[in-house]
């Protein structure tokens, strides 16, 4: 299926009901779909491949662009999403790595993604593989003190084939000083700032060569606007 | 319970049994922090992306161990109790359990092994609080010699196993089964000691007419082995267990559900929060698991 703008909106109109998490999976489709369409080498035909690419949603709620991505990939039928929510359908407000395919983690509770992902890709480098291992994360989920933990011990390990990409909706209650970018540097991450609707610079930032550092990838939103009306 | 003066400690067998594990098993992945990290130093050296020291980062420590076991590696994860059940206690349930992934989860300080350094490094709820998550294999040892053969076991496998180790042990390590061991027969009752507990209940119930059975495995819970010994004794059941009181009590009633019973609990206490210091055979005291107490509570309860 092509991933044009247009299937993305009408897959996201086979799911409805989730008012209050909407502009969160809104905020959330320009990245997954530069990353599933450019960047990461994962697809329904190398899913169990241990050198694939790895793609964790921390961010759990809001998993609409997740979900049509996934969809319009083929790890599972678009009609699926008809289901969204009902008892015994596989697609919740938060998803779950048992029930959808594709899916590598479940997330839903905030600040499990990121020392998840720590965790794998020590797991990669020990097996002498070089998957990429990419975490999305919220601006507000950052305050969680576990993801300030895997910061820390990502960039003492040199998980250069780590990227936490953060969208930023400035949801963080007590904001980011400085900038969230800064946060990752002075823990010794690489820390790039881009429009996170903006599909070119995206893709450049999160295909950088590796340089020994963890990378992080700010990508700035507008609330409540996106591709989905 | 006793403290081990000229033996080797069940920390040291777990040490030693990781190291070699690390040699010969390339799925096993040791993550520390900082406690006992010195203990590995060498290995680190030796294996330096299979032996992570995080620093006193334990939230992130255990879920680094989920990410380790979906790459199908073989965590093992290491600290003081409360700081590895209690302070990550939602990445044990999320980032392991709701990723359907395994780790062997080590624990030392028992209930109350560092008394000097009071309640903050004591966690006698650590059972029960895994007891409210499905699927967990919990091993208490009461013998150093019971520790390697445990944890070598749960390094073969891939579930989710915690390892609840203690300075306090008993004099004669028993032949590991999954099953409870029976140590005498008697009619009067049935006494179920856990771990390092056996040596006060054999104490304890020297002379009476008892069943005794002894477990360091305590999940899953053998129901037909209690089930079995009931059968053949009076239906009077005496959990004596090192961490807090009752936590098996759910399980008694499973395997007695359609047996009128009646049960006593013996434990760490629950109806208050024992501030105090000292050595451990005063704390046994304090919880009524030295064998005097316990004596005078059984021959109560069976009378």
């Amino acid at each position: 299926m092509q991933t044009t703008e247009e299937t993305i909106r009408g897959l996201f109109r086979r799911m409805i009901g989730d008012e209050k998490h909407i502009w969160a999976a809104v905020s959330t489709t320009d990245t997954i779909w530069v990353l599933y369409d450019r960047v990461l080498n994962v697809s329904p035909e190398n899913i169990q491949d241990p050198d694939r690419d790895r793609f964790y949603l921390s961010k759990g709620h809001g998993p609409m662009a997740y979900y049509a991505m996934l969809a319009a990939k083929g790890f599972f039928e678009p009609a699926e999403l008809d289901t969204w929510t009902q008892l015994g359908s596989p697609l919740g407000l938060h998803p779950d790595r048992v029930l959808v395919p594709g899916v590598e983690i479940s997330s839903g509770s905030l600040g499990h993604g990121l020392p998840l992902g720590v965790g794998t890709a020590l797991g990669l480098r020990a097996g002498g593989r070089t998957a990429r291992v990419v975490v999305l994360i919220g601006d507000g989920e950052l305050d969680e003190g576990s993801n300030n933990e895997a910061i820390e011990i990502a960039g003492r390990l040199g998980l250069d084939r780590l990227t936490a990409i953060v969208i930023d909706n400035r949801s963080a209650s007590l904001g980011w000083p400085g900038g969230i970018g800064r946060r990752f540097e002075v823990e010794g991450w690489r820390a790039t700032t881009v429009d996170g609707h903006d599909h070119d610079e995206l893709y450049k930032a999160l295909t950088l060569e590796p340089d020994g550092r963890p990378q992080a990838v700010v990508a700035n939103v507008r609330a409540k606007e996106g591709v989905a009306g | 319970m006793t403290t081990q003066a000229d033996r080797k400690l069940m920390r040291t067998v777990f040490i030693d049994t990781v190291i070699e594990s690390l040699a010969t098993d390339p799925r096993v992945v040791m993550l520390t922090a900082d406690i006992s990290s010195w203990s590995f130093d060498e290995a680190r050296e030796r294996y330096p992306d299979r032996v992570i020291n995080v620093g006193i980062r334990e939230q992130a420590m255990v879920s680094m161990a989920g990410g380790l076991a979906l790459t199908g590696f073989r965590p093992v994860v290491h600290t003081y109790t409360p700081f590895l059940v209690e302070r990550p206690f939602e990445q044990i349930k999320i980032s392991l359990g709701h990723q359907d992934v395994g780790a062997v989860l080590v624990s030392i300080g028992g209930s109350y092994d560092d008394l000097a350094r009071g309640r903050t490094h004591q966690a006698p709820g650590d059972v029960a609080l895994l007891d409210t998550l499905p699927g967990w294999t919990v091993h208490v040892p009461g013998h150093e010699d019971e520790v390697e053969a445990l944890l070598k076991d749960a390094l073969s496998g891939d579930g989710r196993v915690y390892l609840r180790l203690s300075d306090q042990v008993h004099s004669e390590a028993v032949p590991l089964s999954d099953e409870f061991t029976v140590l005498r027969e008697g009619a009067a009752g049935v006494v179920v000691a856990i771990g390092p507990t056996l040596r006060q209940v054999l104490e304890a119930t020297a002379g009476m007419d008892v069943t005794v059975l002894y477990a360091s495995t305590i999940r899953p819970f053998d129901r037909s082995g209690l089930r079995h010994a009931v059968d053949s004794a009076a239906p009077n059941v005496v959990l004596v267990e090192p961490y807090l009181a009752g936590t098996s009590a759910h399980e008694v009633a499973e395997a007695l559900a359609d047996v009128p019973h009646r049960l006593r609990s013996h434990g760490v206490r629950r109806d208050r929060e024992v501030r105090a210091y000292g050595k451990a055979a005063d704390h046994d005291r304090l919880h009524g698991l030295d064998p005097a107490s316990l004596a005078e509570s059984i021959t109560g309860f069976l009378r």
